[in-house]
């Protein structure tokens, strides 16, 4: 094949899903020239499976993601159909917005959001293989012939590498949605010596919604108007209801029936799926006992028939798909117009990677997405995002940026993936993170807004407005504490009455009272309002500081002990073989990641406890022998 | 942890075996330049978990017989310390130990730490930490029922509990965070109810071990025990009449004068120590009355103090004094009234007065010593004594670590009462499963460390 020199830029992303536009756009809005290369501009921003942003941890990444001056929060609350606060009956570090997206929306919205951006340059093509040398990268080269130069690259491939369709007992080399899978890539990864592995998902099947009957399902509306991002407000949104049925036992006793034909069963599917996305026939199967699962059935957008079978993945033949949608209640005639199917494909093994998601190999390849292991939309441009600006910081040639743990839940993320490894498409969860009632939906802003503008990434006029939230927040806690109340107070006594609260014997102040699970700012502000009116965000985080405050010190004292071990650093030098006392799991582990505290260390699989000691016995006598030296 | 380590690893003192441990990557090669095998055959195959009789032979600076022992070869993981062990049993008696643990450091292994094989059993993963502190106990027990509830220690009882509290609370861990990251599921319910049982049931067991921390200090201690009274009450006699009964162990420590020497006794399984029997021997010796300060300093020391009157010469201010001054540091005690054998000058009813108890003892002739021996037994709380020695935590290390996971259920179960939501309960229980964590060592941490290995002697 001819080559051809088509251009130098500073960092090239390959593939624009989730991951590849978040990492685009930041590196773009950092001044670096960037080029993001996609097998399809009309897939970028694809939402090939659920047709929803949000839930439980997701929804915490994303406005973590938007804190930091990313996209896809901006993006959903212009594209969405329906949004919904979860677990309001709990506490507000678990409160998780979802959102239901118009798919083809969001995606036009995205596609011309890049379009626009100054820096960045879209380009359709596919990349077969990347050119490294020295152990650096220097750039890729397409399967037309197109030579592009880089400092750095920014792999987003999903789950296109090999990707294979699987569908009962047929199967075909394919992306996901119908779309080409990329085959050559993963042979170049292989040759430069990445590790990768195999893993597999599934999508259910969409359905006509006029064959639908409504009248048999359950109605679940909408909340009020929500947002995703910190700057969105008045956005004209639809809200429209999802519907639940469920499946029963003529349902899995078709599926029992057809298991022989399921490529899971029958050994044709070899990758490993998520536990936390099963499909329908390991529901059945592993809970057998189980009269019914749930079904809910959630439009794809305003301008299509199509539904999404949530809780129906599947990739059982075709014919047998029909057979169990007729069974299920509302369903009986319900026609498909897009078969579920089972997608495997190659990822990069994880923990392959830094911090920073650069290769430990390679200098200069990043690695983001659904491609190092993950799973959800959410996932793949937290992770995009972080690959982005880390690229972007190297071409600059500036410190890069890690998150931690206890800052934020995408520091989970990339710790879990980069130490831990992940076993199956790793999928993020509220009970994964240590400080959950540090790291919340509501506070992303004030935990990472002020480091998205040291990024570049924050406007001014953006920073400004957060700053004055801000400021009223502290301004508004000094008020509570420093208002004191009388018991005299009839509009108050009346309140207590009311709340069944107790009454006052002598004078307090606001802020105790707030401390009161029965009363809310609401209740005392309505009695001693502020100077200037504020705004749901501000009153919401008064509020929440001060009845949590106990708690709020109780993580953050266990922090404090978190990073007592993070900060005791591991030098890449260490040689594990020479430190007597480590399993042997835990001496060949700590060799292969190299962990960069012992913090880290600790959270490697293999490494005990007692590893964890000995480490710390191992870093005591070095720093006695080395005081005794200078001694 | 380089090092091969060696130490003598039965107690100083004469006795007809006296081992010495060797542990290390070196182990093996210093036995095979110091021992003589009487078969040579059969050594060379330096086998496993054999015993082998031989000689230790010194080469330098002339050849020379140590002695003949007995030696085991342990090669690792399967040793105490997980490294290769070499165990050489010869005569005990300190020249012969000596001379051998020597040669022993010369070949090139180095002294060990105070508990050092422990810690490397337990660095190594064969011991978990209250196994490895268990150990200790089982080596200091002075009477049966402290050493029962060690053995049960080292056997894993107490992580056996430990284990089944942890796993009560990741069950309603698990439910609540389920409920959390999976708010559309529906998920069997745990309900309020049955977490509150859950919980209450947990912190009556931690209730349990608790109490036992009082009991099982008490057969670890022992219980400091003082005789106090005037001149020439009998307290010497009564000592000697309860050590010809009850003497457990006399702990001789070389190089020490004799104030220091402890008496124990064993009353009913529990190690009585007699502090002060210098004390007691010296004012009988010289007729002299001990000072007050003294008394109230003995008293402070003691958990029970026996008070000795004479009931053939009557009651005088002085014992009324010493009475009194027992009660103002409201310490456990006895009343003894000794010399019932004589001739009574003691209107026992009227002046003793109703409230004091006491009991009427005749310590030349052994009277009365059973009731005693009861009381005490009463005194210490020995219904307890028929306690699962497995509820028995003896470590003031455990008892905090407990007193921690009490106080986090506890705040769990009021959060759960005050309707606070799922999440803040996450909180507190997993602080409850970190403070047992500590426990068993599943916690790491650096704190952990120092505290634990303070404790270890040689040897072990």
């Amino acid at each position: 094949m001819e080559t051809y020199n088509a251009g130098t830029y500073d960092v090239i992303v390959i593939g624009a899903g989730h991951a590849g536009c978040e990492a685009a756009l930041a590196a773009a809005r950092m001044g670096c020239k960037t080029l993001v290369l996609t097998l399809s501009i009309d897939q970028i921003a694809l939402m090939p499976c659920n047709p929803s942003i949000g839930g439980p941890a997701k929804g915490h990444l994303v406005r973590e993601i938007d804190a930091l001056g990313g996209q896809m929060g901006i993006n959903i609350d212009h594209s969405y159909i329906q949004i919904r606060m979860l677990n309001t009956g709990k506490g507000p570090a678990v409160h998780a917005l979802r959102a239901q997206a118009d798919k083809w929306l969001y995606q036009r919205i995205m596609i011309d959001t890049l379009e626009k951006e100054p820096n960045l340059t879209v380009k359709q093509a596919t990349v077969v293989g990347l050119l490294v040398k020295n152990g650096r990268v220097q750039g890729v080269i397409t399967q037309t012939g197109a030579v592009f130069g880089c400092r750095a690259i920014v792999l987003t491939t999903g789950t296109y590498l090999l990707g294979k369709i699987i569908i009962g007992d047929v199967s075909y080399s394919g992306g996901p949605n119908g779309q080409f899978a990329a085959t050559e890539l993963s042979t170049s990864l292989r040759d430069l010596g990445l590790e990768l592995g195999r893993f597999k998902t599934g999508t259910p099947m969409r359905v006509d919604k006029r064959t639908v009957d409504f009248s048999k399902l359950i109605e679940q509306p909408g909340d009020s108007s929500l947002y995703f991002s910190f700057t969105s407000k008045n956005i004209n949104r639809p809200n429209i209801s999802c519907w639940l049925t469920y499946t029963n036992e003529r349902t899995h006793q078709i599926i029992r029936n057809n298991l022989h034909r399921s490529p899971l069963y029958s050994g044709m599917i070899k990758g490993v799926g998520p536990r936390y996305c099963p499909s329908i026939e390991d529901k059945v199967v592993r809970f057998p006992d189980k009269p019914s699962h749930q079904v809910f059935l959630e439009l794809e957008g305003l301008n299509t028939q199509e539904v999404y079978m949530q809780g129906l993945s599947t990739s059982l033949p075709e014919d047998v798909q029909v057979e169990l949608l007729h069974t299920i209640k509302g369903l009986e005639k319900a026609e498909i117009m897009r078969a579920g199917y089972a997608i495997e494909y190659d990822y990069l093994i994880p923990t392959q990677l830094k911090l920073t998601l650069e290769c430990k190999k390679i200098a200069g390849l990043f690695s983001a997405g659904q491609i190092n292991g993950t799973s959800g939309y959410e996932e793949a441009a937290a992770q995009g995002l972080i690959a982005g600006i880390n690229a972007a910081l190297q071409v600059k040639e500036k410190e890069p940026f890690i998150l931690k743990r206890s800052e934020a839940y995408i520091g989970v993320l990339i710790d879990d993936l980069v130490t831990k490894g992940t076993n199956e498409p790793y999928r993020m969860l509220t009970s994964r993170a240590e400080y959950r009632l540090i790291l919340r939906q509501d506070n992303a802003d004030l935990r990472l807004t002020e480091k998205g503008y040291e990024l570049g990434l924050i406007t001014e006029e953006r920073y400004q407005a957060f700053l004055k939230k801000k400021e009223q927040i502290s301004k508004e806690i000094k008020r509570f504490e420093e208002t004191v109340v009388s018991p005299q107070n009839q509009a108050l006594q009346k309140m207590f009455a009311e709340k069944n609260s107790t009454e006052l014997k002598s004078g307090t102040t606001l802020l105790e009272l707030l401390r009161r699970p029965e009363l809310s700012y609401a209740d005392l502000a309505a009695i001693y309002p502020p100077e200037t009116e504020l705004s749901n965000d501000v009153t919401e985080q008064v509020e929440i500081q001060i009845k949590y405050e106990g708690y709020i010190k109780k993580q953050m004292a266990q922090i404090e002990q978190f990073e007592k071990l993070e900060k005791k650093r591991l030098s890449p030098d260490l040689n594990y073989e020479n430190i007597t006392g480590l399993s042997r799991e835990a001496q060949q582990k700590l060799a292969k990641f190299k962990p960069e505290s012992i913090g880290q260390a600790s959270r490697i699989s293999g490494v005990s406890p007692a590893d964890i000691n000995v480490l710390l016995i191992y870093l005591e006598q070095q720093r006695r022998k080395a005081v005794q030296k200078d001694d | 942890m380089d090092d091969t380590i060696a130490a003598i690893a039965t107690p100083p003192g004469e006795g007809g075996i006296g081992i010495i441990r060797i542990s290390g990557s070196e182990a093996f090669s210093i036995i095979n330049r110091i021992f003589q095998p009487k078969n040579a055959a059969r050594w060379a195959t330096q086998k496993s978990h054999q015993i082998y009789l031989g000689k230790i032979v010194r080469h330098k600076p002339k050849k020379v017989v140590l002695d003949e022992v007995l030696v085991t070869l342990m090669r690792g993981p399967h040793s105490f310390t997980g490294e290769d062990v070499v165990e050489i049993n010869c005569h005990g008696g300190y020249l012969p130990l000596k001379l051998i643990l020597q040669l022993v450091l010369e070949q090139g292994a180095r002294l060990a730490t105070p508990g050092e094989f422990s810690k490397r059993a337990f660095l190594n993963g064969r011991l978990d930490l209250s196994q490895a502190e268990a150990i200790i106990d089982v080596i200091r027990a002075k009477t049966e029922k402290g050493l029962d509830v060690a053995l049960s220690h080292l056997e894993g009882k107490l992580k056996e509990v430990i284990d089944s509290l942890s796993d009560k609370i990741i069950r309603i861990l698990a439910y609540l965070e389920a409920s959390i990251d999976f708010p559309d599921d529906e998920i069997e319910a745990m309900s309020r109810e049955e977490m509150l049982a859950s919980l209450d049931d947990c912190l009556g067991d931690i209730a349990k071990l608790l109490k036992g921390f009082q009991t099982g200090k008490i057969y670890r201690e022992g219980l400091k025990t003082v005789i106090i009274g005037k001149p020439n009450v009998g307290k010497s006699s009564l000592l000697n009449a309860l050590l010809k009964e009850n003497r457990a162990i006399v702990t001789d420590i070389p190089g020490t004068t004799r104030d220091v020497i402890e008496e124990y006794l064993n009353i009913g399984g529990v190690a009585i120590k007699i502090i002060d029997t210098a004390g007691i021997r010296q004012t009988e010796d010289l007729v002299e009355k001990i000072g007050v300060e003294k008394t109230i300093e003995l008293i402070s020391q003691a958990d029970l103090v026996l008070i000795v009157v004479d009931a053939a010469t009557g009651l005088t201010e002085e014992d009324y004094q010493v009475i009194e001054l027992v009660k103002q540091a409201e310490k456990k005690f006895l009343l003894l009234v000794n010399k019932i054998d004589l001739k009574q000058n003691l209107n026992q009813d009227l002046e003793l007065g109703a409230e004091d108890k006491f009991l009427t003892i005749s310590a030349k002739y052994g009277q009365g010593l059973e009731k005693l021996e009861q009381a005490i037994q009463d005194l210490v709380g020995s219904g307890e004594l028929k306690t699962d020695s497995a509820y028995m935590i003896t470590r003031e290390r455990h008892y905090e670590s407990l007193r921690r996971a009490k106080k986090h259920l506890e705040d769990t179960k009021s959060a759960l009462l005050s309707n606070l939501s799922y999440d803040f309960l996450t909180i507190d229980l997993k602080a409850a499963l970190t403070a047992l964590g500590e426990i068993n060592g599943q916690t790491a941490s650096e704190d952990i460390i120092d505290r634990i290995f303070k404790d270890f002697c040689i040897g072990k």
